[in-house]
């Protein structure tokens, strides 16, 4: 009797999820959304690390950890930005085993800027669009096999992005 | 209301190239209107990209991230006509996801 037991339990499960994954994937074909099925959770925001100042502080709150200096990790910032509300980065690396890319700007009132989590199968590369108040160093951390990587670079900016 | 999230997904080879663009304020909570008011910051926290029921990708974001945010990214095992789903969430607690088909 035992070992039939689990069987049953197992197979409803399944089938739930599989409800709520059609259930999910039709409410995104039909175009109307209300966000109520959104799979992306507030939760997993790291507040601490948002709100620290200064990179060692931001880093430690996002990862508990310090990072050393590296070439393998490749940060692409303009010179000069001459929008500091449009700011393009991109970050990428050729370290194995990439779990996460940081950015930080150092001058800005909040230090880290964006966070990205880099499961298996994801290459270690993102580019996106950052706010700089002014002129700043520009940190790319790199997370790969527990450590930490970094880049740095100055950009500097003609307009903040920032200010009123 | 029309969505707030537009995907560009397009798989060569192994890898898929994902870009997205979503319609948000971003503010900072740093920027005062015209009357000299702060305006309170309103900004997304995280995104999440989906794919066959495996998180491909998340961004962390806080107020620093541009308005309209833009991301670009790679990710391999897909396939055209798969299906990626995205869901973001702000600091007000709004969101909106999107599925969009791999190209």
């Amino acid at each position: 009797m035992n070992e039939f037991s689990g069987a049953p339990r197992q197979t409803r499960r399944t089938i739930l999820k599989g409800a709520v994954g059609l259930a999910a994937l039709g409410l995104g074909a039909g175009g109307a959304l209300t966000g109520a099925h959104a799979a992306a959770d507030a939760k997993a925001w790291p507040e601490k690390a948002f709100s620290a100042k200064g990179e060692a502080d931001a880093l430690k709150a996002l990862y508990g950890k310090s990072g050393e200096p590296s070439d393998k990790v490749n940060l692409d910032a303009p010179e000069i930005a001459e929008n500091g509300a449009v700011v393009p980065i991109a970050v990428a690396s050729t370290l194995p085993n990439v779990t996460g890319i940081a950015i930080l700007v150092l001058e800005n009132p909040n230090t880290l800027a964006a966070a990205y989590k880099i499961p298996e199968g994801t290459e270690a590369s993102v580019a996106s669009r950052l706010k700089m108040a002014k002129t700043s160093k520009v940190m790319a951390v790199v997370e790969s096999g527990g450590k930490l990587y970094t880049a740095t670079k100055e950009v500097k900016v003609t307009v903040g992005g920032c200010g009123g | 209301m029309a969505s707030t999230i537009r995907v560009r997904a397009i798989a060569s080879g192994d890898a898929t190239q994902v870009q997205a663009l979503i319609s948000h304020p971003m503010d900072s909570g740093f920027v005062k209107d015209s009357k000299g008011q702060l305006i309170p910051a309103h900004h997304i926290d995280v995104v999440e990209f989906e794919h066959n029921g495996k998180v491909v990708f998340t961004c962390l974001w806080g107020p620093a991230v541009s308005k309209d945010p833009y991301v670009k990214f790679s990710f391999k095992g897909a396939k055209k006509g798969d299906d990626l789903k995205v869901s973001w969430v702000d600091n007000k607690g709004q969101s909106d996801s999107s599925v969009s088909k791999i190209g």
